[in-house]
């Protein structure tokens, strides 16, 4: 029963996993994320601003080796050119110097980029595990109905894709967005350095470029956009149609199956190739509009220095040479290209703050809620009698109860629950309990019974608080669950769920996550107990088999008997059985039912069953109808009263 | 393995030779253009003479106007190129798929089929793309810098020479190293997600046993090792800048140093030597053959990284299915009689024990049959013969007389409708789901099923009734009723023999006993086949057929296995006899 996603849900998640469709946005930038972002560097400081620091001297010097070309033939070659023509022999000493001096230049700007690339893989790594271990603790903890309304795939996205967009941005994009629009500056000035009315013409026409470029970029980015939502849709669709690849076979529905593919295919090939061409096209359309400014500033230029034009510059006011025209057109290489640079990260920027915005997303999902401060200890009695805390395991637990005055009380755990006219609802609109009211004294055994859907699994997710109540009250050996730390009252419950899940690792790492601290041999008597010591003996590596995808290479009735032996090894005063022998074949299950029955033995047990064999033992029975209890009692109470128990009973061996 | 993949190139072999073309006549045009450039200031600028600015200016626009025309040209056919060869490579993956068998589908596992469709096509794409793009760019650009620069002073074009080796060795030196650890770095990516995805799965195991910190702790030691290998791996490729620099700073210094040597020797004149104008094109090759060198890197890593996903996609290309349709198939199952006659069975060939032994049974079309059985005990085998879903390994089943491997798989699966014990549902409408088993049926005809089922009942209560949407696999609805709807889309087919294979375990004993009871009424021409665990579930069957660890331990009745078997006795009894102790 997973009554959790119950059938109200809205149908808003018909876009299939991955992405959601609604999302398929333009590229918008939203500050508070980039803000967000940038706290993350907070840690980093003096590590981000000497990077900054390095990153500036290397485009400094980057963006100075382009002049160094026409300071070798300006300052160097012409001069001694007209030595020779003067008769004079060329000294080549002062050039040697000055090489080896540009060399020593070059050699810094080169460690700067090693040192500022280095220190960044580092920043960018550190912040990305940082987010990592953040949204993973987050998530630990959120409440159960955010894993319910929430697809594996969608948020298992946030830790692939948005992640990975995010360490693109932060260790590639952003330093070279970085270094590039320093250039530009650096570059910018030596223009105006240079001609102020030939770095306005550079500037008028760069922004045409620009004007092409972002049109360029935004279909590119639109259809980057739709193609993100048209390979989330074919990856739903084939992950769908793989894990039900044996029903498809057995309904001779291949050729359906790969229409509905080809839909989604084709689909993905469109966006695919209009986001890629535009991409592509980028670089072209900006380099070759580089190529034309040169050319332009070739012919302007060249008028202008032929023509004697009085030039304004930085440097003062005088006649344009052709000498500067010559380095200011090798300067509007260096304008443009880091430019076309920055309209390339443009894509990546906005994909990854797209994915920023939906991990921030997941970081801000309310917690569960845990006001409780009411916590479970080991305790002792003393000799007279009176309950105290102890060091040590004595089999004795106690509720310790702090009160407003400073004093504590304790309560000795003993498993007694009383639901006191309890309402819930998954949403808050559609109540699916209604007045449960029932008490569990300790060591009862109390069996739910009643149709598929009734509300049987619901009692008991609220008992542990996997839900929370909406009306009514209960009291877990007196005491108002609301009252208890929630880590602790869950630690006072042995559940074993109907769906098992086990984690990577092996047999015995799994047993032993019912109780971190027990030994070896510990576990192996919780397995003997569940009767799993027999099978898990048998496989290759017995205890020390290692189990993957939720051990998938056990058999259900295996995997349920390790979960029965995790349980067991928990040792809790009150037991939670799902469902749990249901898929355990008749012959195994009578096995396993012996060792439940001494695990069961002292403790309070809640069990959903339908074998009503099992249930008759139990010592209260409740029988559930459309979220009602409609009659309780033991076995032959509720025969006698010939009720809805009574029907089922009899109608489940004598209704053939 | 490349010629496999080249297969799925089809319709767009054109744009996969034109792409190169265009990005070989882009290289030649980006050679020229700074060639161009220098003269342009050789020529026009420094002389101040204003018609060979004009001229060469000219000639330089219709260059560029020719680049961006090829390069664009390039773009889109080279998107268009690899976006298609990706389409029909995965839809290549995709139907082959469609034609495997069980075994095949086994053999693979979902989530490999998935990540094959998904990461391992994505990278062979990137692969292609730059392979068609730059494989034949960089070292058509190199040679043609080459060439150019040759022509011009051979003797400073050896300062390339002297470059070339020390950036290629280096680069070669940094991608080896950096790839071993980001092949380590994927592999711990995996653990990664497989924490959160069994975390996701099994939130309610952690919360239980409140092990929140417990699995934080897990995650974070899996975070901290991505962050040292990634940074290191990292620190390594930040060494690739540095390098490149060192190569382009240090030629241009050379060949500078060296340049101005040789014009002053020449005088400034091209015709006796190098000139200025030269020495400022030479360092533009300069530039692009070192460039074109690192792109050629690039190339290098998409390879190697490809490689494995190449590989990963040939193996389903490669795989074909072991059940073929027979050449001349039977087109009609004439009834529902099955027969085993000494059938063995092992999923692998070179399987040491048979998971079922020496098989005979005959069942009569219309009979009810249950089958019995501990965990492991094969039943799902045994069944799945029957639609042919798996062949045998020795023996024969027989469907409506004739042995199943003589129809046509389309019919005998039509005919025989299989209920798996791992059922699905698919994300659409309940009656979407339903009419899987006939598209064509009425409205009126999914009812009738759903009613059979006694699935009717708790459909009408949802407030879409049968236009319910099912969420992907089914998590909106209950197990007991994804069982049950599973069972009415397996009726709509009208099938001659039907199959349950512990299709109602999550159905409470009253459904599960008017369902049983439906079919009875409703379908007696049928031939049911029915897996259970609940003894009240295969009592009232014509046979029960007792399986015990591959063999059949016992068949007959439910009175004559009380009295012959202890297995079934033993079964009975615990379900049943403290309740019977009432009566």
């Amino acid at each position: 029963m997973s009554e959790p996603n119950s059938n109200s849900k809205p149908r808003e998640m018909k876009g299939g996993p991955g992405r959601p469709m609604g999302r398929v946005p333009g590229m918008k930038i939203n500050p508070k994320t980039v803000k967000r972002l940038l706290s993350y560097f907070k840690a980093y400081k003096a590590r981000s601003i000497v990077v900054l620091i390095f990153i500036i001297i290397s485009s400094v010097i980057g963006a100075a080796a382009a002049i160094m070309l026409k300071a070798l033939i300006d300052d160097f070659i012409t001069p001694m050119l007209s030595d020779v023509a003067n008769g004079r022999a060329a000294d080549f000493t002062t050039l040697g110097y000055v090489c080896i001096g540009v060399g020593g230049f070059f050699l810094i700007g080169l460690l700067s980029a090693y040192l500022y690339q280095r220190m960044i893989v580092v920043v960018a790594q550190g912040i990305l595990k940082k987010i990592r271990d953040d949204m993973f603790s987050h998530m630990q903890t959120l409440p159960i109905k955010y894993f319910d309304t929430h697809t594996h795939g969608d948020i298992m996205s946030h830790y692939t894709n948005d992640t990975d967009a995010l360490r693109q941005m932060l260790a590639m994009s952003m330093p070279q967005v970085i270094a590039s629009l320093v250039s530009v500056v650096a570059v910018f000035f030596s223009m105006l350095y240079i001609s102020v009315w030939l770095t306005l013409f550079v500037l008028l026409f760069t922004g045409l470029s620009f004007i092409a470029a972002a049109q360029i970029g935004m279909r590119s980015g639109k259809y980057f956009m739709a193609q993100q939502t048209a390979v989330a849709a074919v990856n739903g669709y084939i992950e769908e149609m793989m894990n039900g690849q044996k029903v498809i076979k057995v309904f001779n529905h291949e050729e359906k199956a790969q229409e509905g593919f080809d839909n989604l295919n084709e689909s993905l090939n469109d966006k695919m190739y209009h986001a890629n061409k535009f991409a592509n096209i980028l670089m072209p359309v900006m380099m070759n509009l580089g190529n034309v400014l040169y050319v332009l500033l070739g012919i302007v230029g060249g008028a202008m220095g032929i023509a004697g034009v009085t030039n304004v510059s930085l440097a003062g006011v005088g006649v344009v040479t052709l000498g500067s025209i010559v380095s200011f057109m090798q300067l509007s290489r260096g304008f443009m290209n880091p430019l076309t640079q920055v309209s390339n990260q443009i894509n990546f920027v906005a994909m990854a703050l797209a994915g920023a915005e939906r991990i921030f997303d997941l970081m801000d999902q309310k917690s569960e809620v845990d006001v409780g401060y009411v916590t479970l200890c080991l305790a002792e009695k003393t000799k007279d009698g009176i309950l105290t805390e102890s060091q040590k395991r004595t089999g004795l637990w106690a509720w310790k109860h702090p009160h407003e005055d400073g004093t504590v009380t304790y309560t000795e755990l003993k498993g007694d629950i009383h639901f006191y006219d309890v309402d819930f609802g998954y949403n808050d609109d559609k109540i699916i309990l209604h007045n449960i009211t029932l008490y569990a004294e300790p060591g009862q055994k109390v069996a739910f019974v009643g149709a598929t859907g009734a509300g049987k699994t619901t009692i008991t997710n609220l008992i542990n608080r996997f839900y929370d109540i909406a009306d009514g009250k209960i009291r877990y050996d007196g005491i108002n669950i609301n009252k208890i730390a929630k880590a602790d009252l869950r630690r006072s419950l042995g559940i074993v769920l109907q769906d098992v899940n086990l984690f990577t690792g092996t047999v015995m790492e799994n047993i032993r996550y019912g109780r971190l601290e027990a030994t070896d041999t510990d576990c192996i008597q919780a397995a003997k107990r569940a009767n799993a010591d027999g099978f898990i003996r048998m496989l290759p590596d017995g205890y020390e088999t290692v189990l993957t995808g939720s051990g998938s290479s056990l058999s259900q009735g295996q995997r349920q008997l390790i979960s029965i032996a995790r349980a067991a090894v928990a040792d809790p005063p009150v037991m939670i059985l799902d469902e749990a022998t249901s898929s355990i074949d008749t012959r195994t299950e009578a096995i396993v039912q012996k060792g439940m029955d001494s695990l069961m033995n002292g403790r309070t047990v809640f069990v959903i069953a339908h074998r009503l064999s099992t249930v008759r033992n139990s010592d209260v029975i409740m029988v559930l109808e459309h979220g009602r209890i409609i009659e309780k009692g033991n076995h032959e109470k509720l025969i006698s009263e010939h009720g809805q128990y009574y029907r089922l009973y009899t109608g489940a061996f004598e209704l053939e | 393995m490349i010629k496999k993949l080249m297969q799925s190139i089809r319709q767009y072999k054109k744009s996969t030779i034109l792409t190169p073309v265009y990005v070989a006549l882009e290289a030649v045009l980006d050679v020229l253009i700074p060639t161009l450039m220098s003269q342009l200031i050789d020529k026009g600028i420094t002389p101040g003479n204003m018609s060979e600015i004009i001229r060469i200016g000219v000639m330089l626009l219709v260059c560029a106007a020719f680049a961006l025309l090829f390069g664009v040209l390039a773009g889109r056919e080279a998107a268009e190129a690899s976006a298609g060869f990706a389409t029909n490579l995965r839809r290549d993956i995709y139907s082959n798929v469609q034609t495997f068998s069980f075994s095949n589908i086994d053999k693979f596992s979902t989530s490999s089929l998935i990540t094959r469709m998904t990461t391992d096509i994505n990278n062979v794409q990137m692969a292609f793309q730059m392979i068609i793009r730059l494989a034949f760019r960089a070292p058509l650009m190199m040679i043609f810098a080459l060439i150019a620069s040759l022509a011009i002073d051979v003797q400073l074009s050896s300062v390339f020479f002297a470059f070339i080796p020390i950036l290629a060795i280096g680069l070669f030196i940094i991608q080896s190293k950096a790839h071993v650890l980001f092949e380590r770095v994927f592999n711990t990516y995996d653990s990664l997600n497989n924490v959160v995805g069994e975390n996701l799965n099994g939130i309610r195991s952690v919360k239980a046993y409140v092990r929140e910190d417990y699995e934080i702790g897990k995650f974070k030691k899996i975070s901290q090792s991505i962050f040292n290998d990634f940074s290191h791996a990292e620190v390594i490729i930040a060494l690739n800048g540095p390098l490149m620099q060192l190569c382009v700073y240090g030629s241009m210094l050379l060949i500078g140093w060296f340049g101005a040597h040789q014009i002053i020797a020449s005088g400034n004149n091209e015709t006796l030597g190098l000139s200025t104008g030269e020495l400022t094109s030479l360092i533009a090759y300069t530039m692009q053959i070192l460039m074109s060198l690192m792109m050629l890197s690039f190339v290098f890593v998409m390879i190697v990284i490809s490689r494995a996903s190449a590989e990963r996609i040939n193996e389903v290309l490669n795989e074909t299915t072991d059940i073929k349709n027979p050449a001349d198939p039977l087109k009609e199952v004439p009834n529902g009689d099955i027969k085993f006659s000494g059938v063995n069975f092992s999923y692998s060939k070179n399987a040491d024990k048979n998971v079922l032994q020496n098989i005979n049974i005959s069942i009569k079309s219309g009979e009810t049959i249950g089958i019995l059985g501990g965990t492991g005990s094969s039943k799902s085998s045994l069944v799945s013969l029957i639609p042919r879903l798996y062949d045998t390994s020795e023996g024969d089943v027989e469907v409506g007389g004739r042995n199943v491997r003589e129809y046509d798989l389309e019919v005998l699966r039509d005919s025989v409708a299989v209920v798996l014990q791992k059922n699905v549902l698919f994300s659409g409408t309940i009656s979407d789901n339903i009419r899987w088993g006939n598209e064509g049926a009425s409205d009126e005809e999914v009812r009738h099923v759903c009613k059979l089922a006694q699935a009717d009942g708790f459909i009408n209560e949802f407030p879409d009734g049968y236009d319910t949407y099912i969420e992907q696999g089914g998590t909106n609805v209950s197990g007991g009723q994804k069982q049950r709807l599973c069972i009415a889309r397996a009726l709509l087919k009208k099938p001659k023999i039907l199959i349950l294979d512990d299709s109602t375990s999550a159905v409470d004993t009253k459904t599960d006993a008017l369902i049983r009871q439906a079919f009875a009424k409703e379908i007696p021409d049928t031939t049911k086949i029915i897996i259970a665990q609940r003894v009240a579930s295969v009592e009232n069957a014509d046979k029960i057929i007792v399986l015990d660890d591959g063999h059949i331990a016992a068949q007959g009745s439910h009175a004559e296995l009380m009295e012959t078997s202890d297995i079934y006795r033993e079964v009975y009894e615990s379900q049943v006899k403290g309740a019977s102790d009432d009566e």
